[in-house]
């Protein structure tokens, strides 16, 4: 690890305005990511700025949503009963995140600044051109087992980590910050890019920009949602491939339905066109296949991942299915 | 008394739970400075040059050594099955991904851990050899020992074409790394010419003799200590790199130094499971009789040294077949050298023979542990000599019935539980019984209790614990009275605790020692007139609790205590030694076991989970139920991961190892054993193994237990996976 | 700099006052070491220990305020105030915590360098109220690597914990 100064505030403006000022510092939360990558000197930031005594840390039920304060542990999120019944797939999504350990420390903002687990992202002594702008990615041509499907790059295949976020895809999750230029909202699939030519750009936010809350707004929709997660190991694990999904149905057709996936894109990937063809029609094993099919549409595999593209189909159908039911 | 064999809770368990078992690491040493290994990013090449002035400017850095100022020490190994060629900072060869380039030390670990990524090195690289499959081999002098690495017996070529039944397939295995949860770690300080070292090592002698040799010292001069390790499985078998550089680094900078590896370094240069290529051929007739057996092994070894997986070993002794041949190749690649890793050939061996008996079973339409028993070796083929015990029929039947055999439908895809597909499978496991010379002292004490040292080493295996118990049984002590002390050169010689040959070595040792103690101890009644004993005869006497008293008149006694108490000196002392004798040549001596695993797996995701495993092994005496069914069960965990989760995963391109973490290298967590999972012991006496009684139990665990659950994923889905680990894109 | 924003400290060492197991340390440290790092390296608590140093193993598991967490993915600096309990402050004196004697009296461990993080791991799932069938107790000891495989007895030492506690 390089050496850095610390230093902590209870006051958000005053976080906002130290890292805003500091084009090499950054916020502090839960420091599970952060600080495992300064171990590995991905990142090497001269300042710290920790923001654990910022009064962001409580969930609290309003009357149209939920508002999880961005230093909510994943802990106690996922144990929250509002979390558990107003957003069920973010309850799940968490409890299969991590450990108890991490998720004790890990805060619900961090989770989505995460950075992937790509091993060449993570190794300097390989080429990642989003560590180093230009140098290449290993990835493409390597061990690409856990990489992206969808929605990567000449320049980057790496995939988001997070199944929060998917989670939070299907039950229309908004991201609230205070940056620089003041307080915004953004849809939670707004809110992560993707690579393209900058896959050193991971999300929306301007440098300084900080999290303060993520607001899930109640919905029979969101409240019928699931997490499903398919993994090596029955634990402890990122996922190879994962589906949020929510679906509503009346008069026997379905009325709105939502697909988020997770482990097969650069972000977390919300399968839109899919969600589209489920509205209107009929819930039944066709239309779910069909969804499948169409969320993998220009899907692509490096070699070891191609397992991948007809994995999640049948993980789409399989929770669809199970959200229907 | 009966203390041998009793489920007593681990004598060194407390310092365990209460964390004050201390490990190599943790050894506090006024002055300690903190060095960190700076290692090769790529396979092969040289070294251009060397960028080390940042690292030297670095804030409470003190030395930074490469090959242009390290000391000179001997690189090359001796003798001995475990010694290595170590890189050492000699020469500006790179030979593998990871190898020891630069060693940092510095007055704290972060500055040391900092300067290291500061070091900037430039290699002029060379075309490396990475392929096991394509790249040119040798069959070195022996696979194992003294066992060749071609070998056959009969003719199995002729055997197989007239075979009515042939299967012929290939399977593979993956490098596999150790990793113990404890990071190999060094801690080392020089006194003049002396040298002390705390280490990480399943093998303190070993350790010792390796460091004498580097540094042109006598072996006396050179002591090496470890308590406690945490775990080894192999990997802390040989002296590696790391120590050496620790000591050199000590010796360089005048104080002491601590070097621990981080956790990607663990796949560096402390060894592996070579990767596997394995072809498997079985002439059988229609009843499931074989005829003949074909196991090529092909195994890679660095370009520096020679390691041989010897994964054909049981297939020369485990069935009864009249003609067998085996065949060792290795391909040497740039990568570091492999080792031994937990029955290293048995485990690796045992998923292709055993895949293969399975396939067999199937072809002729019988019950796989049926297919098992028809061939069974009433006497060890290749040897040609009786076993010394075999209590295999014993654990199969043992496991069938614990496990629910009968339950199991024949046909493969025939069982289902809601939307999962079931499955079982069965596989038999052996390994073989190893033994070295080893000595141990027994001080006795007026106080009554008893003080044993043997330079041993307790992995986690319970070496605290059963050899406290043969003491305390051999003295008639509680065990609670002795004191045990072990991982130390100070104390009598102990081989290294690999082979699992721990129990027979040391312990046959540790009870020869206490014995004599107790003789002499006797002796002095006898021959002391103040002893209510004067004058009795030996045979006569017997002793519980420390007392010594008259067999037929139990009034008549003295106590350790009072008898020690008159000695002049307090206490008596005595060594005991103990080697194998020429059971080699009358017997042939294995462990053996039969492993049954049931799975589910999902047909459309293709997950696996385990939901019950048995295994049934005998394996001679059991010293300590407790700890020899936790041993059993560990191993039976590592087939388990063996069969689904492990696996080294190296960029072919540019041969840098990929996944050198346990994020990324999966080993089981608990959710992943099911609470249906049991290991029973199936009681054996062996007269003749060896005083004790006693086989190996620490490796026998994993032999067998990934083809069990192999062949249950096939008996489940119909999808033979002859490729480990069985991961979901086998099977969707 | 804004007002309300604390003095900068570092990079080099700054003293940093830490409560473990009831005990106040004053260390003087950089702020790069680790909570996990300090304790064994700076507090002479090593029995805490560490598997991986990358939160992947679960060996470096301590209490901050009676919740477990991986000491090693931390800093110490951010800890000052806390309540935290290593392996070392567990048992009352000679007499063990009953967690330390059910991992005993169940052979709980084999090598015993995971087993301080499995404990104190133990010692939260309860605390944490967690239901203790065998299915519960896996997945929430599942951030406990244990190499040497003694899972089930694992499973076994919590749930008779587990029991006494109730």
């Amino acid at each position: 690890m390089r050496p850095f100064a610390y230093t902590r505030t209870a006051s958000s403006s005053a976080a906002v305005a130290t890292v805003t000022a500091d084009r090499d510092a950054k916020f502090l939360a839960g420091g599970t990511n952060l600080i495992d990558l300064m171990k590995d000197t991905v990142e090497a930031p001269a300042l710290l700025v920790d923001i654990n005594a910022l009064p962001f840390g409580d969930i609290v039920e309003h009357r149209t949503f939920v508002r999880i304060g961005a230093l909510a542990r994943m802990s106690d999120t996922a144990d929250h009963p509002a979390v558990v019944r107003i957003a069920p797939a973010v309850a799940e999504a968490l409890l299969a995140s991590a450990s108890p350990q991490l998720r004790n420390a890990a805060t619900i903002g961090g989770n989505l600044m995460q950075r992937t687990r790509c091993a060449y992202f993570r190794d300097v002594a390989t080429a990642c051109n989003k560590r180093e702008p230009g140098r290449g990615c290993a990835a493409i041509d390597g061990i690409n087992r856990q990489h992206a499907v969808l929605g990567g790059s000449r320049d980057c295949i790496c995939v988001h980590p997070s199944d929060m976020a998917v989670a939070l895809l299907a039950v229309d999750a908004i991201v609230r910050t205070r940056g620089p230029r003041g307080e915004r909202s953004i849809p939670i699939a707004a809110f992560h890019t993707l690579p393209g030519d900058t896959p050193q750009i991971e999300t929306v936010l301007e440098h300084g920009e900080l999290i303060v809350a993520v607001d899930i707004p109640i919905s029979r929709l969101a409240s019928t949602s699931t997490y499903v997660k398919v993994r090596d190991r029955a634990s402890y694990e990122f996922a190879l491939v994962s589906v949020g999904a929510a679906l509503s149905v009346r008069d026997g057709k379905i009325a709105d339905a939502r697909l988020g996936l997770g482990g097969i894109a650069p972000k977390p990937w919300r399968a839109l066109a899919s969600e589209r063809a489920l509205i209107g029609v009929a819930p039944s094993a066709a239309a779910f296949e069909r969804a499948a099919e169409i969320a993998v549409g220009g899907a692509r595999g490096y070699g070891h991942n191609d397992f991948k593209i007809p994995l999640v189909k049948r993980l789409i159908v399989k929770s669809l299915a199970s959200v229907a039911a | 008394m009966n203390l041998v064999g009793a489920p007593i809770d681990r004598v060194d368990g407390r310092r365990k739970i209460t964390g004050t078992a201390r490990y190599a690491a943790e050894t506090p040493l006024p002055g300690l400075t903190y060095a960190v290994m700076v290692e090769s990013t790529i396979p092969a090449g040289t070294i251009a040059a060397v960028d080390a002035a940042a690292a030297t400017r670095a804030s409470g850095v003190i030395a930074v050594l490469t090959y242009e100022n390290a000391p000179k020490v001997e690189q090359h190994k001796v003798a001995g099955m475990t010694d290595r060629n170590l890189p050492l900072l000699q020469d500006r060869i790179v030979r593998y991904d990871r190898q020891p380039v630069a060693v940092v030390v510095a007055d704290t670990f972060e500055r040391a851990t900092d300067a290291a990524s500061l070091v900037r090195i430039r290699y002029d690289t060379s075309v490396p050899a990475l392929s096991l499959a394509h790249g040119s081999g040798y069959h070195p002098e022996h696979s194992h020992g003294d066992e060749p690495s071609v070998y056959e017996r009969g003719n199995v070529d002729a055997a197989f074409a007239g075979a009515d039944v042939k299967i012929d397939r290939t399977y593979t295995t993956p490098v596999e790394h150790h990793n113990p949860m404890e990071p190999h770690a060094t801690v080392a300080t020089w006194d003049g010419d002396v040298l002390t070292v705390y280490d990480a090592t399943q093998g303190v002698f070993g350790t010792r003799s390796r460091l004498a040799v580097a540094f042109g010292i006598p072996p006396a001069n050179v002591r090496v200590v470890c308590p406690f390790v945490g775990g080894g499985f192999g990997s802390k078998g040989s002296a590696w790199a790391h120590t050496v550089l620790a000591a050199m680094a000590a010796r360089a900078v005048k104080r002491p130094v601590k070097l621990v590896l981080a956790r990607p370094q663990m796949f560096g240069s402390v060894g592996y499971r070579p990767a596997t290529i394995q072809r498997v051929t079985l002439g059988a007739k229609r009843d499931g009789t074989l005829v003949s057996t074909l196991h090529e092994v092909r195994s890679q070894t660095s370009i520096f040294d020679e390691f041989v997986e010897p994964s054909a070993e049981l297939t020369k002794m485990l069935y009864a077949v009249p003609n067998v041949r085996t065949i060792n190749t290795v391909v040497p690649l740039n990568a570091a050298t492999p080792t031994f890793m937990r029955a290293p050939g048995e485990s690796s061996g045992s998923f292709a023979l055993e895949s293969a008996m399975d396939e067999l079973a199937y072809a002729v339409g019988l019950d796989p542990l049926e297919v098992r028993l028809r061939n069974h070796a009433d006497s060890d083929p290749s040897k040609q000599l009786p076993f010394s015990s075999k209590s295999l029929r014993e654990c199969y039947s043992v496991g069938a019935e614990r496990f629910g055999w009968s339950r199991r439908v024949p046909r493969a895809r025939s069982m289902r539980d809601g939307g999962l597909l079931v499955g079982m499978g069965v596989a038999s496991a052996t390994y073989p019984t190893n033994r070295s010379a080893a000595s141990a002292l027994v001080r006795l004490s007026s106080d009554g209790t008893a003080h044993v040292f043997a330079g041993t080493q307790d992995l986690g295996t319970g070496a605290y614990t059963v050899f406290s118990q043969v003491a305390a049984e051999e003295l008639g002590i509680p065990v609670s009275s002795v004191r045990f002390e072990l991982g130390d050169t100070n104390f009598p010689m102990g081989p290294v605790s690999g082979g699992s040959q721990t129990t027979a070595s040391v312990g046959n040792a540790v009870s020869v020692a206490a014995r004599s103690a107790r003789d002499r101890a006797i002796g002095l009644a006898l021959g002391d007139p103040q002893s209510s004993l004067h004058g009795h005869d030996a045979d006569a006497i017997d002793v519980r609790d420390g007392r010594i008293f008259l067999r037929d008149r139990p009034d008549v006694g003295d106590t350790y205590a009072a008898i020690l108490g008159r000695h002049p000196q307090g206490e008596i002392e005595e060594r005991g030694d103990a080697r194998p004798g020429d059971e080699k040549t009358a017997f042939s001596m294995h462990a053996f076991g039969a492993q049954f695993a049931e799975v589910r797996v999902d047909p459309e995701l293709g997950t696996v989970r385990v939901v019950k495993m048995v295994g049934a092994f005998a394996s001679g005496r059991i010293l300590n139920a407790k700890t020899a069914r936790s041993q059993y069960l560990g191993g039976m965990v590592w087939g388990l991961s063996m069969a689904l989760h492990e696996i080294t995963r190296t960029d072919a391109r540019s041969g840098r190892i990929m996944n050198a973490n346990l994020a990324d290298y999966l080993v089981p967590v608990n959710k992943d054993v099911p609470s249906d999972f049991e290991a029973y012991i199936v009681p054996e006496d062996d007269p003749n193994v060896n005083p004790l009684g006693v086989k190996g139990i620490g490796e026998i665990g994993i032999v067998g237990a990934a083809a069990a659950i192999a062949n249950a994923v096939y008996h489940a889905t119909g999808t033979r996976v002859r490729d480990l680990p069985i991961q979901p894109e086998k099977l969707v | 700099m804004p007002v309300d924003v604390g003095p900068r400290a570092g990079p080099h060492p700054v003293p940093v006052t830490l409560t473990i197991n009831g005990m106040r340390h004053d260390l003087t440290i950089e702020p790069r070491v680790t909570l996990l790092d300090a304790l064994r390296e700076y507090a002479n608590l090593p029995g805490t220990k560490k598997g991986c140093d990358q939160g992947t193993c679960g060996a470096c598991t301590v209490l901050v305020n009676g919740r477990r967490i991986d000491s090693c993915l931390t800093l110490a600096i951010m800890h000052t105030g806390a309540r935290i309990t290593t392996i070392e402050g567990l048992a009352d004196g000679d007499r063990l915590h009953p967690m330390q004697a059910a991992f005993l009296e169940h052979d709980g461990f084999q090598c015993g360098y995971c087993t301080p993080g499995q404990i104190l791991s133990a010692v939260a799932l309860l605390a944490e109220k967690r239901p203790l069938d065998d299915a519960s107790i896996r997945e929430f000891m599942s951030g406990n690597i244990c190499r040497c495989g003694a899972y089930k007895n694992i499973v076994d030492a919590v749930a008779a914990a587990g029991k006494q506690n109730v």
